[in-house]
């Protein structure tokens, strides 16, 4: 059953104006349809595409730019890292508190978001686990600290060695069991998660 | 097939990591794109978005000052800046479920996990371009139609008092370009 607004479509906005839009109420909420979209910025055009549509000229062509940017890539990857060594040379020194904690999560984070691009997923992956550790205990005191450095070296360590990719064993390793050490300590200070959706 | 004319869209990308904003231009520039703006921070973020007004806005979650959910707050208010429709993708490392939603709930109008590559982001902003959704607006929310497909699956209750998502067509100003060549 389709139902009409409660009363006619009114325009809002500066005419001409970005936020010029058109309004429809219903009983509890209104329907705004801005006049300008982005529509105007797509045309039909013969172009290769995959089996999804996408225009893979476009996509190769920045594919291609990521590729020259890449030979900045271990240069950022090591300050990514210098950074995490200082916040966790920070948290070996002050312990975990506010600071420290906020620190180190910050460095982990960007590392979690940077490094399969930067050709180290696998130090994405310990940077995630301790993201998830971090994420998982709200009291900085019950924070395993011995915990939180063994993820920094681990990833110190993945660099260190140049291990990229998703197969290189020493990599694979610290990842594999930081992850499961992760689990274990939130399963030991929360309890073990919910299986409900 | 459609094809995005990049050079005519301008971008604003917000994220206080140097290195992931220079990824995302890098990224932007091998598509077409000619104009793309930066900033550090969601208070930096905010102030080139009201001086640009770009058309599609590229935000980090976590970011100093205001983060990018509170950005997508500022910029989702009717009547306080010149564009509260404006597209706005969140790029972050966040990738719950539960941050999904409450970006969504927020107004963002697409979702991008981190990593990034040069397909997601392109389908991003293919999507935005492309399927442009109405706003709606209710004494909680305000921001793209939550609900992507209306077809007629839909077995769980109507929330929405009143109606059943009738939606109002769009001009598309592609016609509109078309019809005044």
């Amino acid at each position: 059953m389709t139902k009409t607004p409660t009363k006619s479509p009114a325009r809002i906005g500066a005419k001409g104006g970005l936020d010029e839009a058109t309004v429809s109420a219903f009983a509890d909420h209104e329907i705004v349809t801005p006049k300008r979209n982005l529509k105007a910025f797509g045309r039909k055009a013969k172009i290769k595409v995959d089996e999804f549509g996408f225009d893979m000229e476009a996509i190769e062509r920045a594919e291609a730019a990521l590729a020259d940017l890449s030979s900045e890539f271990e240069d950022w990857m090591a300050k990514e890292v210098e950074r995490l060594s200082r916040a966790r040379d920070a948290v070996a020194a002050e312990g975990l508190h506010a600071g420290t904690r906020g620190t180190i999560y910050i460095a982990s984070h960007d590392i979690k978001g940077e490094a399969a691009t930067f050709g180290y997923p696998l130090a994405g992956r310990v940077a995630e686990s301790l993201c998830h550790l971090l994420d998982g205990i709200a009291d900085d005191a019950r924070v395993p600290a011995d915990l939180v450095m063994q993820h920094a070296d681990a990833i110190r360590a993945i660099v260190r060695e140049n291990a990229k990719g998703h197969d290189h064993p020493l990599a694979m390793a610290l990842s594999e069991r930081l992850g499961e050490a992760t689990t274990q300590m939130l399963v030991t200070i929360n309890g073990a998660p919910s299986i409900a959706p | 097939m459609i094809r995005i004319d990049f050079n005519r869209l301008r971008f604003l990308v917000i994220d206080d990591n140097a290195h992931m904003r220079r990824i995302v231009r890098t990224l932007l520039h091998g598509f077409g794109a000619r104009e793309v703006y930066e900033a550090e921070d969601g208070a930096a973020g905010l102030e080139a978005f009201t001086h640009y007004m770009p058309d599609i806005v590229i935000t980090d979650w976590s970011m100093p000052i205001f983060d990018g959910l509170e950005l997508t707050s500022m910029i989702r208010q009717p009547g306080a800046n010149a564009n509260p429709y404006v597209a706005i993708i969140m790029l972050t490392g966040h990738s719950e479920k539960k941050r999904v939603l409450e970006s969504r709930d927020a107004g963002v109008t697409e979702f991008l996990a981190k990593p990034i590559s040069a397909k997601a982001l392109y389908q991003r902003i293919l999507n935005v371009v492309v399927n442009p959704r109405p706003f709606i607006k209710t004494k909680t929310f305000f921001g793209p139609d939550r609900r992507r497909n209306h077809g007629s699956s839909y077995v769980g209750p109507e929330r929405r008092k009143g109606e059943k998502a009738e939606m109002i067509k769009v001009q598309p100003l592609l016609d509109k370009t078309k019809s005044s060549m």
